[in-house]
């Protein structure tokens, strides 16, 4: 095949002895597994990094409350502040959990800084004993940050017998420095909320009664 | 590269019948094929979407029996389209036919590699067509959570196994990109000819170079994601799941530290080729060919940081949403060094308005307008209110639709005769533009109005007051479709007349490297490597 030449680009066939190509060809198969390598070693890590984003996600909300996720404090706030904020309470059950699952309190003052106790009222309405644990998160996100709870029933799984019932203690305040950040200025509200899930030796149970849906389950339509 | 030599040398039978493309290593004939694939991936996906369209045109329900029905085939359209037309005709198709020819090399680095992404992107795909038709949420086929594949929806309400046949396909189609991203990059990287420096390679080189990091660093990201999705729906893992202490927020983390430089992934193939098409026909070297290759390193870079632009709604903080909404509009930056060259391209150029050259110019002006409604989006306050409402819809068409499709048409109409050796009248070309500019402006640019007045995205069924503009959009989806036909009338005549291709019918603007061999080339190019000399680009 012959290549011609191209006024624009230049072109010309270049001539190399024998030795000359053998060198070229080894350093060029060299550069290849070079490239090679680095490549597959991008994607091992990238793929790596994907999933260690999930624990450190998880840290990440944990140190800087993002996305709503209050901080856990071990004893009361230092300082108290003078601005009030109304913090409010819900309470909600997953399906596979038939507790009624509600707050005492629907909602409290309270002075920044200063140390509240609350209490939910958790009844086993089911025939049989069932394992829960509480997935919870604040109201704005931002206030997440500045959310301490001290002690909580969500922190533990409970065991509830048929029927039992229980008062499960909420210990929080809301740290002073929210008074400092320029993006709640305007925050008189926050709202903490549970979600009640099924749990079994502290995992999730994903297919509680059966009914994770797996078929066809018309009803569900 | 010594196994490539040492084929050409060996395997003087060349293939033939269905060896030839069944187990080919030819680049050339693994871009057909790939080029074939995007077609008949283009006529589902745009089936697809006329059927949306259809449904539509009319308030209430037309030909689905529900909304989860319509928002199946909403899935399938986005998922066809993304993987299975525009990223197999870029970067497979006139990727694998042109870069080895641009950058003076025989073939692809790997051309055994080279057929499995082929035939794994098929693969991918016959499971994403599987996953239509297979039981999803209860009671009903396919996935309906769009292409996005948000967890909780499609973790717990696509009990069915039709998402797990769509993570597969994902998984296929991420591992033949991944595949195919690796031999571009060691092929440009190790393979040019002597003399080719990267600062002389052409810019459609450079575009898929990009590109191809951009795949290598993202794709494993949404690779690791889908599994984590997929471990959530089968095997009772927490990643995405509250119950567990996982965040679905999370997900969205992940899939659109994918997604994001995956819009760019799209289209900067694109922007390589329409240089190349723009200086052809303005007969005038590219204007500011440094700044040209540097504008796409910089949209790379910069577009893997930007991701939360998407999810401003999840409860960022203030300074968070700050952030990325001065780094979204970055972008525009560089992308606007890239319309302004190319617009100084053709400033005082001697320009010939062929086929490839209006679809060219189609492709600047659409993009411009999809850019631009870009960065009205980027704005976290405007956001708040467009968020996931037509307007985005307008928005990501006129960039994709719009801006990849109509560089696609033009690579097409630019490379066709260098591809098959036949010409395609020229008029047919200009025929389908203006059909399919015509028709897609008529498509699209109402919903800029109806994402204003609040319709929102993935619904069956709206309220009155937005059936002109959909009434409206539906006429123009029908005009776009036909316009496909002229294309197809196109290809007919040009190999039912068979009026051969002169090596290189555009003339002397056309100075990069496939323009010097034949047309269409011979099997094997550059068994003595040309030397590059002058600059070439």
């Amino acid at each position: 095949m012959t290549t011609p030449a191209h006024p624009a680009s230049g072109l010309q066939p270049l001539a190399y002895t024998p030795e000359e190509k053998q060198a070229r060809r080894d350093a060029a198969q060299r550069a290849v597994r070079r490239t090679v390598v680095i490549c597959c070693s991008v994607v091992a890590v990238m793929v790596g990094l994907s999933f260690a984003a999930v624990p450190l996600y998880d840290l990440f909300c944990r140190t800087t409350g993002f996305g709503g996720t209050p901080r856990v404090g071990t004893g009361p706030s230092d300082a108290v502040g003078e601005r009030a904020v109304a913090v409010r309470f819900d309470a909600n059950t997953s399906q596979g959990v038939s507790w009624q699952f509600k707050p005492e309190t629907r909602s409290v003052d309270v002075k920044l800084g200063e140390t509240k106790t609350v209490f939910y009222k958790i009844v086993n309405t089911s025939s049989r004993p069932t394992t829960g644990i509480a997935s919870f998160n604040v109201q704005p996100d931002l206030a997440g940050a500045y959310f301490v709870k001290i002690q909580c029933f969500c922190f533990t799984e409970q065991t509830l017998q048929p029927g039992e019932v229980m008062e499960a203690p909420v210990v929080f305040y809301v740290d002073p420095a929210l008074a400092k950040d320029r993006n709640l200025r305007d925050l008189s509200t926050i709202t903490l909320s549970y979600t009640m899930f099924p749990s079994k030796d502290g995992a999730p149970v994903v297919k509680a009664d059966g009914d994770s849906g797996k078929g066809t389950d018309k009803s569900q339509l | 590269m010594a196994s490539t030599a040492a084929q050409a040398h060996d395997g003087h039978a060349y293939p033939t019948g269905w060896r030839r493309w069944v187990l080919s290593t030819n680049h050339k004939d693994i871009g057909t094929l790939y080029l074939l694939f995007a077609l008949g991936g283009g006529i589902i996906g745009g089936f697809l979407s006329i059927l949306m369209r259809i449904e539509l045109q009319e308030p209430g329900l037309q030909i689905f029996a529900n909304g989860q029905a319509y928002n199946v085939v909403v899935t399938g359209h986005g998922l066809v389209m993304v993987f299975f037309v525009v990223m197999p005709a870029l970067i497979g198709g006139f990727g694998n036919w042109f870069v080895p020819i641009m950058i003076g090399a025989p073939d692809m680095a790997f051309p055994r590699m080279n057929n499995i992404s082929f035939w794994l992107t098929v693969s991918g795909f016959c499971l994403l067509l599987v996953s239509l038709f297979v039981e999803g949420a209860p009671g009903t086929p396919g996935f309906g959570g769009g292409w996005t594949v948000y967890p909780p929806l499609s973790v717990t309400g696509h009990p069915g196994p039709a998402l797990d046949f769509g993570i597969l396909a994902l998984h296929l189609a991420g591992a033949s990109s991944i595949l195919g991203a690796i031999n571009f990059i060691t092929t440009i990287l190790n393979m040019r000819a002597p003399g080719m420096t990267l600062h002389k390679m052409p810019l459609f080189a450079w575009g898929v170079l990009v590109t191809a990091f951009l795949l290598l660093l993202s794709l494993p990201v949404l690779a690791g994601a889908i599994t984590m999705l997929l471990t959530d729906r089968n095997f009772g893992t927490t990643f995405f799941d509250p119950s567990g202490g996982g965040d679905p927020v999370l997900y969205q983390h992940l899939f659109w530290f994918f997604g994001h430089p995956e819009v760019y992934i799209m289209i900067l193939p694109a922007f390589g080729a329409i240089s190349h098409i723009i200086s052809t026909f303005s007969r005038k070297p590219i204007f500011g060919y440094l700044g040209m290759a540097y504008a796409m390193v910089a949209i790379g870079v910069v577009g893997f940081i930007v991701w939360a632009h998407h999810m401003y709604t999840v409860g960022l903080s203030l300074d968070t949403q700050r952030y990325f909404v001065f780094a979204t509009m970055v972008i525009a930056v560089p992308t606007g060094i890239k319309i302004f060259s190319w617009i100084a391209t053709m400033w005082g150029g001697s320009i010939r308005f062929t086929a490839p050259m209006v679809w060219a110019i189609g492709f600047v002006f659409l993009f411009t307008v999809g850019g631009v409604t870009g960065v009205v989006l980027a704005n976290a306050g405007i956001d708040r209110e467009l968020h996931n409402t037509y307007y985005v819809v307008a928005h990501f068409h006129y960039v994709l639709s719009l801006g990849a499709v109509f560089g696609i048409f033009a690579s097409w109409y630019y490379w066709f005769p260098k591809m098959t050796g036949y010409v395609c009248p020229d008029w047919i070309g200009k025929l389908h533009f203006w059909l399919a500019f015509i028709g897609a402006n008529i498509l699209f640019f109402p919903m800029h109005f109806l994402g204003l007045a609040g319709m929102p995205r993935h619904y069956v069924d709206y309220p009155n007051a937005f059936a002109g503009w959909q009434y409206v959009a539906s006429i123009g989806s029908y005009i776009f479709a036909f316009s496909l036909v002229v294309f197809f009338y196109g290809v007919f005549v040009a190999f039912a007349r068979k009026e051969r291709a002169a090596d290189n019918p555009w003339g002397e603007g056309a100075t990069t490297l496939e323009w010097t061999l034949s047309s269409p080339p011979p099997f094997h190019q550059f068994e003595t490597l040309p030397r590059i000399t002058g600059s070439s680009h």
